[in-house]
């Protein structure tokens, strides 16, 4: 028994600490999604609950505790009763693979800064586990009982099909440059002199991953399963209390999850230029690759934000012609692309 | 009507200009300045002959001006006004014994102040009327005298309303 402490021990405090840092996130991702919201709308934005409305998310969270949770007499209740954690869940989940930092050295002992430091194949594991989440929207729409949640469900599995493979082609081309399905091999070839962050190279995928990503979490432009001018509020009309508050957390967790990704893939992870982490000692240079790498994933979420209070929504037909006339032939040229530079260059 | 849709280019067909202009006008606003009033600490300054609460004004002689003619009562069109007559001492010899207006049918027309001959009655510019019960919505003489005599709030005054009650 003794010997499984010291790999059981970290593995906990990291998982503890991940989730600290995702769910608070999340919290606040909800407050500066307002915040951000009323700036650009000449607003001020949540200010009453603590200085600066700081506290707003702890006020909403009771509020969610508080609400009565119903079920309607026409929804299928084993489904709709587990549709929020199918999308609550796996968003959670994916922040096993990622790596938030180099490593840090305590006491003789070193400890890389990700949950599952074993896992080669992370990059499989985050697209599997993240598609996982639209199941939950989608049985959510049709357990619902509600032809507004039907909509919102069907249009979501239709949007996953004009996405994923836009995502996928875009994220092999990555793998085929490095070699690797390991977020930390990815974030290694992005490092150091003569490297550079992945933008550069795969402008193409980035773009393509990019707009796809904005499909997958969800977000406007592409919030066509919600769509509240048209559906109500899409899969989740029917839903309140913490089941209503567990889809909210998913989107936002699934934001996170998709700026690391972005982060990870193309924007170097924790790398900046010209620094080299090795300089501040094992200890602090590992502390401050983990906070280099959560300040890109908040630039991120600031974009996604962003974006969403720029874009009107796409238009159903608008969507899928984006997605297979557009997003799919540019990821398909890219990867060719890739390929045949690839070969030119001699690579194994 | 024929409407000329303008030719796009490549570039512009792809989105990004618009997309990427969008952007540049939402993040521009961020540094405006915001217009939201803070409204329990911030007022507005209310225009002049602002309608809100009507009042009963006293003369100089220190009695209720209104001579219970009941033209008010008459021309109210919610009928909010109830009054009754009596008799005075006074030179204008009748006075209104009781005068209620119930604020819960209040529609704040001003057509009272029109009409009354004596200007007896004046919409002043209270607005923060909210009650959680009804029955403390009629106003009664002394109540409607008692708001008359508190000095108007005058505009472009700093914390107007504390005074203006």
């Amino acid at each position: 028994m003794n010997a499984y402490w010291p790999i059981v021990v970290p593995a906990l405090v990291k998982i503890v600490v991940i989730l600290g840092i995702v769910l608070t996130g999340v919290a606040y991702t909800t407050l500066a999604e307002r915040k951000v919201s009323a700036w650009m709308q000449d607003r001020r934005g949540p200010n009453r609950v603590g200085p600066f409305g700081l506290l707003q998310p702890v006020a909403d969270g009771m509020k969610f505790f508080f609400k009565e949770d119903i079920t309607p007499r026409e929804a299928y209740r084993p489904l709709y009763l587990l549709a929020p954690f199918l999308t609550l869940f796996p968003a959670l989940i994916t922040f096993a693979v990622i790596p938030f930092g180099t490593q840090i050295s305590v006491g003789g002992q070193t400890y890389p800064l990700i949950i599952a430091p074993g896992m080669d194949v992370g990059v499989i594991f985050l697209l599997a586990v993240s598609s996982i989440g639209v199941y939950g929207i989608l049985l959510a729409g049709w357990s619902s009982g509600n032809k507004y949640s039907l909509m919102g469900g069907l249009r979501s599995a239709s949007q996953v099909i004009s996405y994923e493979l836009g995502i996928a082609l875009a994220v092999m081309s990555v793998v085929l440059w490095t070699g690797s399905f390991d977020f930390r091999r990815i974030v290694e070839d992005q490092a150091g002199w003569g490297h550079f962050w992945f933008v550069g190279p795969q402008f193409l995928a980035f773009i393509v991953f990019t707009v796809a990503v904005f499909a997958e979490t969800n977000r406007l432009p592409f919030d066509l399963p919600e769509g509240e001018s048209e559906l109500v509020a899409g899969y989740h009309t029917e839903y309140s209390g913490l089941r209503f508050a567990m889809f909210f957390m998913g989107e936002y967790a699934n934001m996170i999850t998709a700026s690391a990704f972005v982060v990870l893939l193309f924007l170097g992870g924790w790398n900046l230029p010209f620094v080299n982490y090795a300089w501040f000692g094992p200890l602090w240079g590992g502390l401050l690759s983990a906070v280099v790498f959560f300040a890109k994933v908040a630039v991120l979420l600031f974009v996604f934000i962003w974006v969403r209070w720029t874009l009107p929504r796409f238009r159903y037909d608008q969507l899928m012609s984006l997605g297979w006339k557009r997003l799919f032939p540019l990821a398909l040229l890219n990867l060719v692309l890739i390929s045949t530079l690839l070969v030119l260059r001699g690579h194994p | 009507m024929k409407v000329t849709r303008p030719e796009l280019s490549w570039w512009e067909r792809t989105y990004f200009p618009a997309i990427l202009k969008g952007m540049k006008l939402t993040f521009s606003h961020i540094f405006r300045k915001r217009v939201t009033l803070q409204y329990p600490e911030e007022r507005w300054t209310l225009p002049p002959g602002y309608r809100g609460q009507p009042v009963l004004l006293t003369g100089l002689d220190g009695h209720e001006k209104c001579t219970s003619c009941k033209l008010c009562q008459f021309i109210c069109p919610p009928e909010a006004i109830r009054i009754v007559a009596g008799e005075t001492e006074l030179a204008k010899e009748k006075f209104p014994a009781e005068f209620d207006i119930d604020m819960g049918l209040c529609i704040f027309c001003g057509y009272c102040q029109e009409v009354c001959p004596v200007e007896a009655i004046w919409l002043k510019d209270a607005y923060e009327l909210a009650d959680y019960d009804r029955t403390n919505l009629i106003f009664d003489k002394e109540k409607l005298l008692a708001l008359g005599r508190k000095p108007p709030y005058l505009p472009g005054r700093e914390k107007p309303l504390e005074e203006g009650r």
